[in-house]
């Protein structure tokens, strides 16, 4: 049977249109201009990320040698390297990841795995999830120094009776108060990946008699691993560029040790940046550090991203979802 | 029916009790996250409680002195207190970044959503992601450093740090969340909407500005809202790129002093317990009681979209 019995019936114009042929040029003239609108505002954030990603490499590249980065500040931090500053950086998320790591898997494990979906104290965790991911970063550290520094550490030095060691800025208090900060990234991306664990693999282990936890240690959080260590990984690279929450909590101006201590200051590569860029005493004899800096900061970052960014999209895929 | 061997009962006994620690411990960590926020609350607003009961403290600083009229000079030998000039940077700067980032943002995200070829979306999505992921020291030193001295050369402002200056840089800070919230709602409306516009003989753009856009508009609302939340909230861009001059001037082009930068500049240098400290602890309640309020409406309204949809 040839096709011709049935005749094609492609989308042709409208009744309207055929009365009026202009207005069918008109509609095509509309779309264009709208898809060229919001193809241009597009296009501008595209700009804006080139721009100041362009901006700072053009300006650092040459800075970032392996003397600068493994070099103390010297002559006032005019001249010298950034090492402190990276080491501290480096403990200061090492110690927050140790922090939230646990309480933001367990805590997503509770609202995925064992809460009843709309129970009230589902909902005032998901409440507080939701809410502690909109508190300015600035208002964590003034809780920082409100509860850890002076309510926490100074009942501590109470306690010890033998001076101020736990009242004052720290960088255990600055893990905590980024490990704070952080719990709704580990929390939110946990749960993600819980979700795309099968129904069946938690029926399979219940019903060969693995209780509730054997099954989330044993079946449940192995297959979830890659969103935990999305999680984890988006949390550290958010902990290394916070500034704000440690300005009042442990982060130092300038420090001739490294720390060794948890009751220690620390040097911080996103607080160097402001020291350098507002503090300097000679601007432009800094600007190449600054530049260098600012540009070790983002490849950090960046760098963490990225791998948060690949292993998200292997787990999406894995779960047959759309990104 | 025979009872089961001594060890397996045992065995038994021991699951039982990891089982019901495990259970204590994931108890505990959900109720970290309600007792953070509330620590939260109660430990900003406890350190700013003097400025609203400490007699002594209130002869130097109240809530009348707060919201009148007046300048803000903390730190003289007769410290004035007013909120005004702090009040009207933050307004400044969050209304500028309001202003330029929230149209690029809705609209890039209507592009995506509606027009875009699948490989420039796939494309885009790393891209505002990299913007999302630039620490916020980062652009405070790119609108220090870059964007100020461009401006100036532009405008010829006398003021190289300004209120335009910082607002176009925190702009760029929430055109990510903006556009990400806004192009999830954008997606949430089904697709059966579109359909119908098109099988009726809308066209691509009628279809995209009159029936999916306004079927999202309590998402964008949302993405807008949160946007406003993270502007006020934002510290270090506006530290470093307002100039931090507590002037009472609705000019863009004059420097500013934001609620956030004013209390990242100074607590540092403040004696504990201090007027001044509870006042900048007061300073920081607001902040909370700000950005709390517009969360919740913009989870609220997301929630509302989302039901509404679900049952069309």
């Amino acid at each position: 049977m040839s096709a011709s019995v049935f005749p094609s019936v492609a989308p042709g114009p409208s009744v309207r249109e055929l009365a009026n042929p202009s207005r069918r040029a008109a509609q095509a003239g509309w779309n264009v201009l709208w898809t060229g609108v919001t193809g241009l505002a597009t296009l501008w954030i595209v700009l804006i990320v080139a721009i100041i990603l362009g901006t700072i490499v053009i300006g650092g590249w040459r800075t970032v040698t392996p003397t600068f980065l493994l070099g103390n500040p010297e002559n006032g931090m005019t001249e010298g390297g950034i090492f402190p500053a990276i080491f501290g950086t480096v403990l200061l998320v090492f110690l927050m990841i140790i922090a939230v790591l646990p309480v933001g898997v367990l805590a997503a494990v509770y609202l995925h795995e064992y809460a009843r979906a709309n129970s009230p104290v589902t909902r005032a965790v998901r409440f507080a999830v939701n809410n502690l991911a909109g508190v300015p970063s600035i208002v964590f550290g003034l809780f920082g120094l409100g509860f850890f520094i002076q309510f926490v550490g100074r009942g501590i030095d109470g306690a010890l009776g033998q001076g101020v060691l736990f009242g004052q800025p720290a960088i255990v208090w600055a893990a905590l108060t980024l490990a704070l900060l952080n719990l709704p990234v580990v929390i939110v991306s946990t749960e993600e990946a819980l979700r795309a664990v099968p129904r069946a693999a938690r029926e399979g282990a219940l019903a060969l008699g693995a209780t509730r936890w054997q099954t989330v240690w044993h079946v449940v959080l192995p297959q979830a691993l890659p969103g935990v260590l999305t999680g984890a990984i988006l949390s550290v690279s958010r902990g290394a560029g916070e500034v704000a929450p440690i300005l009042f909590t442990g982060a130092a101006y300038y420090l001739p040790y490294l720390p060794t201590s948890l009751t220690d200051q620390f040097m911080e590569l996103g607080y160097h940046v402001y020291v350098l860029a507002t503090q300097s005493p000679n601007v432009e004899q800094t600007l190449p550090l600054l530049y260098g800096t600012v540009l070790v900061l983002l490849l950090l970052t960046f760098a963490l991203n990225f791998t948060a960014i690949v292993v998200r999209a292997r787990l999406r895929r894995r779960m047959g979802l759309r990104d | 029916m025979p009872a089961p061997p001594l060890l397996a009962r045992s065995i038994d006994h021991g699951r039982r009790r990891v089982d019901r620690l495990a259970e204590l411990a994931i108890a505990a960590s959900a109720l970290v996250t309600v007792t953070g926020i509330v620590l939260i609350f109660v430990f900003v607003f406890r350190e700013a409680l003097p400025v609203l009961f400490d007699r002594e403290t209130r002869l130097e600083a109240n809530l009348g002195m707060f919201f009148s009229p007046g300048s803000w000079q903390p730190v003289s030998d007769h410290p004035k207190y007013s909120f005004i000039p702090l009040l009207i940077g933050s307004l400044k700067a969050t209304l500028i970044a309001v202003i330029t980032a929230v149209p690029v943002a809705v609209l890039a995200a209507l592009y995506t959503a509606e027009f875009a070829p699948r490989a420039i979306r796939e494309l885009l999505k790393p891209v505002v992601e990299m913007l999302a992921g630039i620490p916020s020291v980062v652009l405070g030193f790119f609108a220090l450093i870059v964007l100020a001295t461009a401006l100036q050369a532009i405008t010829g402002s006398p003021t190289r740090l300004n209120a335009f200056n910082a607002g176009l840089a925190l702009g760029f800070s929430i055109i990510p969340v903006v556009y990400s919230v806004s192009e999830d709602a954008l997606r949430a409306v089904p697709s059966s909407y579109r359909e119908a516009s098109l099988a009726l003989g809308a066209s691509a753009w009628q279809t995209a500005v009159r029936v999916t856009l306004p079927a999202a508009w309590a998402g964008i609302f949302a993405a807008v809202m949160l946007g406003v939340g993270r502007a006020v909230g934002e510290t270090m861009i506006v530290l470093m790129a307002s100039g931090n001059a507590a002037i009472t001037s609705w000019s863009a082009f004059d420097s500013i002093r934001t609620m956030s930068a004013t209390i990242a500049a100074e607590l540092a240098e403040v004696v504990v317990g201090s007027a001044h400290y509870s006042t900048l602890f007061f300073i920081g309640s607001l902040l909370f009681a700000i950005t709390f309020v517009l969360n919740v409406a913009a989870g609220l309204m997301v929630e509302r979209m989302r039901r509404r949809l679900a049952g069309a």
